[in-house]
């Protein structure tokens, strides 16, 4: 067992690409299209890894089902691509069965806010110690491009041929309103700051909640006659308005309107774990035994 | 090795089922439990959740039953022992995590507190209509291991063996019991911590790089690297070759899915456990598990009485099934009787080993109670006529 904090476990060169050896290369080439976003959130994530220089074998990342749910996949961490909708919920397992690890959620729109929405806002709200980064793509990329919890009214999907006339959902309002003490929004062009937030995030504690608004280029691009991935970045560029510490009511997203970019929430609150050992304490004295942070008994 | 004395409330109890089997869980070493609250199974987890603080146990309730699954996989992966329980809606839910704890090899307990069926149901009456469920519930080919106490004190010397067996065979294992165990109050003798027998999470020993988190290890359970570590693993419930990594093609799934199947198969003689009384000679057999194996037993008395020939087979193991053993007797005696809380469940495995060589006669209840011991006699009496 290795306590070391970096030690990559791995043959590939830095010098191939900086954050090569944080990912499975030997999973190369990945299965996202040219122009698609998600990669780029990939590359700000190992950047932050790597600049925080958090202790990756003690680093677990979750992923449920979709392209997003594939980042799992490529990351050379503790890696596990579960079912769709269910990442937030088996992160949650993770961390409470061992509390040392830092656990990390990375997943799509339609699997963290539709399938998987009650175990977001019950996450929010118990502020589970786990750092949730959801790409938001506004549509169901892997499946084909079908409607999202998050389409914009009037957007186009596959199974809104017509445009959507459903409420979509303002994910970084939801989040704070169930009590998320971290809350930011970036799109994928602002890698620096995407970068950054990432990099406080992974050293913050609590569910933070981190929305990146990405081009599927392939599916909501073409359906919606946006042009490629490029011309949806330079959008971003033009529509993109920061504004921290903006009021969460206000960042609803219209179609092709502006996008509300920031750091919303950054509060300190008490974990899941630090209420539960807190509470355990008074109620029950000495006679209260914490989980061990390296997890349940398992050995004589 | 031995359990840990801190899970272990050693002594002689008056105990009901759940209460029991939440003892069982406790000291079999579980240290995790997500759950959602469901009529007959809620005081395990209840009981748990009173003891977990004292023991460095943690136990949330989940959002719903989805997420306690998930929880559990997740859980188990860091290699503290973990268990959910439940009842029939909560266990249809639970069903997509199963899979997935299956197919990522995940060793943890499911205790399902059976109550009549369908959807909502009897909720505070018995049921033992879930046990097709048990084995195919959800989706795609797997072997399961179910267990069927018919005490509370088989409640909790089952539950222990539920996580034994996990651990060897790294599956999620079934404890099929059902309200009236659950919710019956008997003595229960918990033993002391140093002659209570755990198989601990083995741990691989060899080093990062050269782990392969799914190798077939001769006997096909691959060995475990927990979350944390070092060895940066992948898994995934996608079809996926020995490093964890998605392929997606017919060899692969054939070498996934035959192993998954043959880790069980190959050790169902190992596994499959029951109690056999007076078939030698028999004209007849009772197949019976859980709370109707206490009923069956008077059945079987009433028809001695009368002359006839029984002999009684006492499912422990419910999955996998005795299918050897069934095919030997079904050259023997004229039939089989199977009464149990459903329709026809377990009868159908029966009818399928006999083959036609001997009867399988279900003697069904549709839940809400237990059989009348004169239906089941008389279903022996008409067997023998
Ligand atoms: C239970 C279940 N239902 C449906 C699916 C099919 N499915 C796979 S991915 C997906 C949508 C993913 O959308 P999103 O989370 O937005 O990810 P994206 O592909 O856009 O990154 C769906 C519906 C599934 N895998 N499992
Ligand atoms: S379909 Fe869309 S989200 Fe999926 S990889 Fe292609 S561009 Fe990306
Ligand atoms: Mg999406």
């Amino acid at each position: 067992m290795s306590t070391t904090t970096q030690s990559l476990h791995t043959n590939v060169d830095a010098s191939e690409h900086p954050i090569a050896p944080f990912l499975r290369m030997d999973r190369m080439p990945h299965i996202w299209c040219p122009t698609c976003g998600i990669g780029t959130i990939v590359k700000c994530f190992a950047s932050a890894l790597e600049q925080t220089k958090v202790d990756l074998d003690k680093t677990s990342i979750v992923s449920g089902i979709g392209c997003t749910g594939r980042v799992a996949g490529y990351m050379k961490l503790d890696a596990f691509h579960t079912t769709h909708g269910r990442a937030i919920p088996f992160a949650t397992g993770l961390k409470l069965g061992r509390p040392e690890l830092l656990v990390t959620v990375f997943s799509g729109d339609g699997d963290l806010s539709g399938i998987g929405g009650n175990h977001l806002i019950h996450a929010a709200r118990r502020n589970i110690d786990i750092l949730c980064i959801l790409v938001n793509n506004f549509i169901y990329g892997m499946t084909g491009g079908q409607n999202a919890p998050t389409t914009p009214v009037s957007a186009r999907s596959s199974t809104m041929p017509y445009g959507n006339f459903e409420h979509p959902f303002n994910l970084v309002h939801l989040a704070a309103s169930c009590g998320a003490p971290y809350v930011a929004r970036w799109t994928c062009l602002h890698i620096r700051r995407l970068t950054k937030t990432f990099a406080e995030a992974l050293t913050r504690k609590g569910f933070r909640f981190i929305e990146v608004i990405a081009p599927c280029s392939t599916l909501y691009a073409r359906l919606n006659k946006l042009g490629s991935g490029l011309d949806l970045m330079r959008f971003y560029h033009d529509n993109a308005e920061i504004k921290h510490g903006a009021d969460t009511r206000e960042a609803e997203i219209g179609f092709q309107d502006r996008i509300l970019c920031g750091k919303f929430v950054d509060i300190e609150k008490p974990t899941f774990t630090e209420l539960m050992h807190e509470h355990y304490t008074k109620t029950l004295g000495d006679r209260f035994v914490p989980m061990k942070p390296e997890g349940g008994w398992i050995h004589e | 090795m031995k359990a840990d004395p801190a899970g272990v409330l050693t002594g002689v109890h008056y105990l009901d089922g759940d209460f029991a089997c939440g003892e069982g869980a406790m000291a079999a070493g579980c240290r995790f439990v997500a759950g959602y609250p469901i009529t007959p199974s809620t005081e395990v987890v209840e009981r748990i959740s009173r003891r977990f603080p004292m023991m460095g146990g943690t136990f949330i309730q989940m959002e719903d039953e989805l997420a306690s699954m998930a929880a559990v996989v997740g859980a188990a992966w860091t290699g503290t022992k973990s268990m959910t329980v439940t009842s029939g809606p909560g266990f249809s839910l639970m069903m997509e995590n199963i899979g997935l704890g299956a197919m990522m090899e995940t060793p943890c307990v499911v205790v399902n507190v059976q109550r009549g069926g369908p959807s909502t149901g009897l909720p505070t009456m018995a049921g033992q209509a879930d046990m097709m469920q048990a084995r195919w519930g959800s989706h795609g080919d797997y072997e399961p291991i179910a267990l069927s106490p018919r005490s509370p004190q088989e409640a909790f010397d089952f539950t222990i063996d539920a996580f034994n067996l996990a651990e060897q065979y790294r599956v999620p294992v079934f404890v099929m019991m059902d309200e009236c165990v659950g919710h019956m109050t008997e003595k229960v003798v918990i033993p002391p911590a140093e002659e209570i027998e755990i198989v601990p999470r083995k741990l691989t020993e060899k080093p990062p790089g050269e782990y392969l988190p799914y190798q077939n290890n001769g006997n096909k359970v691959p060995e475990f690297a927990r979350a944390g570590d070092g060895y940066r693993f992948h898994t995934t419930g996608l079809t996926h070759d020995e490093r964890g990594y998605p392929e997606m093609s017919e060899e692969c799934q054939e070498k996934n899915v035959s192993r998954l199947l043959e880790k069980i198969r190959g050790s169902a003689d190992k596994i499959t456990r029951f109690v056999e009384n007076e078939t030698d000679g028999a004209d007849v057999v009772v197949l019976s598990y859980g709370i109707t194996a206490r009923v069956a037993r008077m059945g079987i008395d009433l028809a001695r009485k009368k002359g006839v020939k029984v002999g009684e087979i006492r499912l422990e193991v419910v999955w996998p099934f005795p299918e050897k053993r069934i095919r030997e007797l079904s050259k023997k005696v004229k039939a089989f009787v199977v009464p149990e809380i459903n329709y026809g469940q377990m009868v159908l495995e029966v009818e399928r080993c006999a083959a036609g060589r001997a009867g399988a006669i279900l003697v069904p209840h549709a839940g809400g109670g237990v059989h009348d011991p004169e239906s089941i006699s008389s279903a022996i009496l008409g067997a023998v006529k």
